[in-house]
């Protein structure tokens, strides 16, 4: 037991204190910078894009492109607005949620009834692939599935489709992590009392459930209302507000991709990426919100 | 009663197994839609940097998209690293459970939250001119102005996960390290972070994936010329956006082939993607 | 100026000759949650001090205070003198401070990052401190020598720390705490998490290194005190009760508390 007496090692704590120093500044710098953008993006859309919101621009369609040019000669505000996009996303969006959110649950809640299963590893690690499967990928699946086989055309029940196969591996996620979050002894305790299973899974677990159930499928809402490349070969677009899933379909984002490339539409640009902003933050924080009250 | 159990299970699986056949049914279409195009060409497919739709002397290579995908990628990768970086150890350590994290940390969750068509139009409008300004060629278009506006996109999926496993490093462990009279940044640099190791790989890899596929503000920013870019600066496509650009006129052969590239992009993020989740398992 | 509660507990508080760490007036509060009252107390050089008491008496707030380590916390607050040596170590820089007190933590806590050898030496890694090869190994040998687990990893050095069980894992804490010579070791309930063989190998370590050190021992288990301290200390309430030589303290408690704990009263 020999203890070393002269350790007198230098420390260099001046020198380290002030490395710890400047890292700690560096890192406060580099944060600042990575925000920056969602704060310059989110400024340059109300500067550029407020003005051309008003009640026409929600509830009428497209202008052509004439009447924009002739408007823009006479200095006046870009007429119509961008209701065939905006009941496009509702529809194609709703569509998608209708197809995605029982097959989501269902696996979801098969994924966590049979946690240690082998089919149930192999459901799980392919819907984790299928969720990194790039937008456009699934745009053109969609097409060769619907477009080419279905509805012979490009139709709103294809752009449904693609988006539906994204919004999938999102829910079931959040499905399995939800019912994981529930304390076994609620679910044995209705089973206890003899309830038949699918009763467990309707009165109870979704019930108990619910908000996170919720806060999934939102967010994986406000995921797909932005898609665009998967539409562009999909829904293709309208100049009109169409309903039947079986036709061309326009949609907010499809809409700004077209307004871009139309110079004489192209300041139609900011006030529908302002409003197309707006929905997706607002899904966005609702469903944190509801995610935070949860806890 | 038992009957119901059994319906209760069959319908389970049943829908359950839909997700492996919608899995399976992607590939066998990919497959076959790419079977013309493989059967022209082989594999110069891939190797050929020549892609020209023209009547009589049609060739497609997928060669200067697959570059134009890796490179901008990359790139976008390197950039992004030590933004995401630092911010995941802002919140994840620096400012764990302080207010200003959770501001800050909501606002990285929102830049997921922008459609890419958005950023597209921000790397058009505003950041691109001021490439220009500093002496960009191209008007500013090419992989480098691209792989800005990826890194920023990536930046939330790099930085949540690596955040959230930055915060779980025990702290008994890194009390460990101050007990002996470590800095902060030393405890950082050879405790917090080489523990959170694979987390913050894995988070990177998935970031890196979802550069792959990124399809709308590449398309708007990189300059879509069908060439292998010949440097950081010069312009290029992505098989992203190659399909997003052409698609609208294919047919036969050209439509064959970029359902080619739709496959090969398929299986560059699944292997990807697949490697990131596989590190992300073992952790656990 | 001590209130009249003050002044009859001093009296149950033994006095130490030449300690080599005091502490004045200690307090620690958690925001306005007071977790330790005004401690003062001396440590003998070479002993092992024991501090006891029932959970949520501050016993382990107070020896985290002696490293200073509660200020990684922005919310905690510690006021008072820490004397080491004669010298005030409240204004010094932390850095110096804990390269002078070796700590070890509830659960063994070897890095899990680096082998065997590296959480030896992880003292002067993490300090920035160069060592030529000769010296390190020096230094991993003579530590794990000290912590008798150089025999059971001489062949294994180069491997994680974290497959070692749990004893052996917290005799390389230990050793880690050693590698820089420190003149205290703090132990915050070391065996909590051990089983009964292996809390009888850290016990007897511990009675061997107070030859070189002064060792100071959080412990909830009253046997082990018993067992292997010079000195006890009795917290309740965050108030420090009783201080005395460990025999006399079990055989002879003066403050009817103490006797209470003592006896299995509460706890």
């Amino acid at each position: 037991m020999v203890k070393e007496k002269d350790s007198v090692i230098k420390d260099h704590s001046g020198s380290r204190l002030l490395k710890d120093k400047i890292f700690l500044i560096g890192i406060i710098i580099f944060s600042v910078i990575t925000i920056s953008p969602i704060l310059l993006i989110i400024g340059k859309l109300i500067v550029k894009g407020y003005r051309q919101i008003s009640l026409d621009f929600l509830i009428e369609t497209t202008p052509n492109t004439f009447e924009a040019m002739t408007s823009i000669a006479n200095g006046e505000r870009i007429p119509g607005g961008i209701a065939n996009g905006i009941t496009g996303t509702l529809l194609m969006v709703l569509l998608a949620a209708v197809i995605a959110i029982p097959i989501g649950l269902i696996t979801g809640i098969y994924l966590y009834e049979n946690q240690e299963k082998r089919l149930a590893g192999v459901i799980r690690n392919i819907s984790d692939i299928l969720q990194g499967v790039p937008s456009i990928v699934l745009g053109l699946i969609a097409y060769l599935w619907v477009v080419k086989h279905v509805t012979q055309g490009f139709s709103a029940l294809a752009g449904s489709t693609a988006l539906a196969i994204m919004m999938l591996p999102m829910i079931v996620r959040s499905t399995e992590e939800t019912f994981k979050m529930i304390p076994n002894a609620i679910k044995e305790a209705a089973l206890a009392l003899g309830v038949p299973y699918y009763r467990v899974i309707l009165q109870i677990l979704i019930p108990t459930g619910f908000s996170g159930l919720l806060t999934g499928i939102l967010l994986s809402i406000s995921r797909v209302i932005g898609e665009t490349a998967p539409l562009m070969l999909t829904a293709l677009g309208s100049s009109v507000i169409n309903w039947d899933v079986t036709k061309p379909t326009s949609s907010i984002p499809l809409l700004i991709w077209e307004f871009y490339n139309d110079p004489n539409m192209v300041d139609l640009i900011w006030s529908s990426s302002l409003l197309l902003m707006g929905i997706v933050l607002a899904f966005n924080l609702i469903s944190k919100q509801i995610a935070a009250r949860r806890r | 009663m038992v009957n119901s159990e059994k319906i209760t299970k069959i319908v389970l699986i049943s829908v359950s197994l839909l997700i492996i056949v919608i899995a399976g049914g992607m590939v066998f279409s990919l497959f076959g839609g790419a079977i013309p195009s493989f059967k022209e060409f082989g594999l110069k497919f891939i190797v050929s940097n020549n892609w020209n739709p023209t009547e009589g002397k049609e060739n497609y290579g997928a060669l200067p998209f697959i570059t134009g995908t890796l490179l901008t990628s990359v790139l976008a990768l390197i950039i992004a690293l030590p933004l995401s970086f630092s911010t995941s150890l802002f919140l994840g350590e620096y400012y764990r459970n302080k207010r200003i994290s959770k501001i800050i940390g909501t606002m990285v969750d929102l830049l997921a939250g922008i459609p890419s068509i958005v950023y597209g139009l921000w790397g058009f409008y505003v950041l691109r001119p001021f490439l220009v300004s500093l002496g960009a060629p191209n008007q500013g278009f090419g992989v480098f102005t691209a792989s800005i506006i990826l890194a920023i996109m990536i930046i939330p999926y790099a930085t949540s996960l690596s955040n959230e496993i930055i915060a779980m490093v025990p702290s008994d462990l890194k009390e460990a390290a101050y007990s002996l009279g470590a800095t902060r940044l030393e405890v950082v640099l050879n405790v917090t972070v080489p523990a959170a190791r694979s987390g913050v790989v894995a988070g990177y890899i998935l970031a890196f994936g979802r550069a792959l596929g990124e399809t709308m503000a590449v398309t708007m920013l990189i300059g879509n010329s069908n060439l292998v870019p010949k440097g950081l600066f010069a312009t290029g496509n992505s098989m992203a956006s190659l399909i997003a650009n052409q698609f609208g006129e294919a047919d036969g052969l050209k439509l064959s082939s970029l359902i080619a590239i739709g496959l090969i992009l398929f299986i560059l993020t699944g292997i990807i993607n697949a490697i990131g989740k596989f590190i992300i398992k073992k952790m656990e | 100026m001590l209130p009249e509660e003050d002044k009859n507990m001093n009296e149950n508080i033994l006095e130490i000759k030449d300690p080599v760490l005091t502490l004045e007036g200690l307090s620690v509060a958690y925001d306005t949650n007071v977790a330790v009252k005004n401690v003062s107390v001396g440590f003998k050089k070479n002993s092992v001090t024991a501090i006891m008491g029932p959970s949520g008496c501050g016993k382990s707030t107070l020896l985290r205070a002696i490293n200073r380590m509660h200020e990684l916390y922005e919310n905690i607050e510690t006021t008072g003198k820490i004397i080491l040596n004669g010298q005030d170590i409240m204004d010094m820089s932390t850095i110096k401070v804990r390269r002078r007190m070796g700590m070890v933590f509830q659960r063994p806590n070897p890095f899990p990052t680096m082998s065997i050898y590296d959480n030896v030496i992880a003292g002067y890694k993490l300090n920035g401190i160069k060592l030529k090869k000769g010296q390190k190994d020096d230094i991993v040998e003579r530590s794990l020598q000290d912590v008798t687990l150089w025999d059971e990893v001489k062949d294994s050095l180069f491997k994680k720390g974290t497959f070692l069980s749990g004893g052996q894992q917290q005799r390389l804490c230990i050793a880690r705490a050693l590698a820089f010579s420190p003149e205290i070791i703090l132990l915050d309930e070391p065996t909590s998490a051990l089983d009964p063989i292996a809390t009888a190998k850290i016990e007897d370590l511990l009675v061997k290194l107070k030859e070189s050190y002064t060792i100071i021992l959080v412990t909830h288990n009253m046997a082990q005190a018993a067992r292997i301290s010079d000195y006890s200390l009795f917290m309740y309430l965050g108030e420090l009760v009783e201080y005395d030589k460990t025999k006399k303290m079990f055989t002879n408690p003066k403050d009817i508390r103490t006797e209470e704990y003592l006896t299995g009263k509460f706890g």
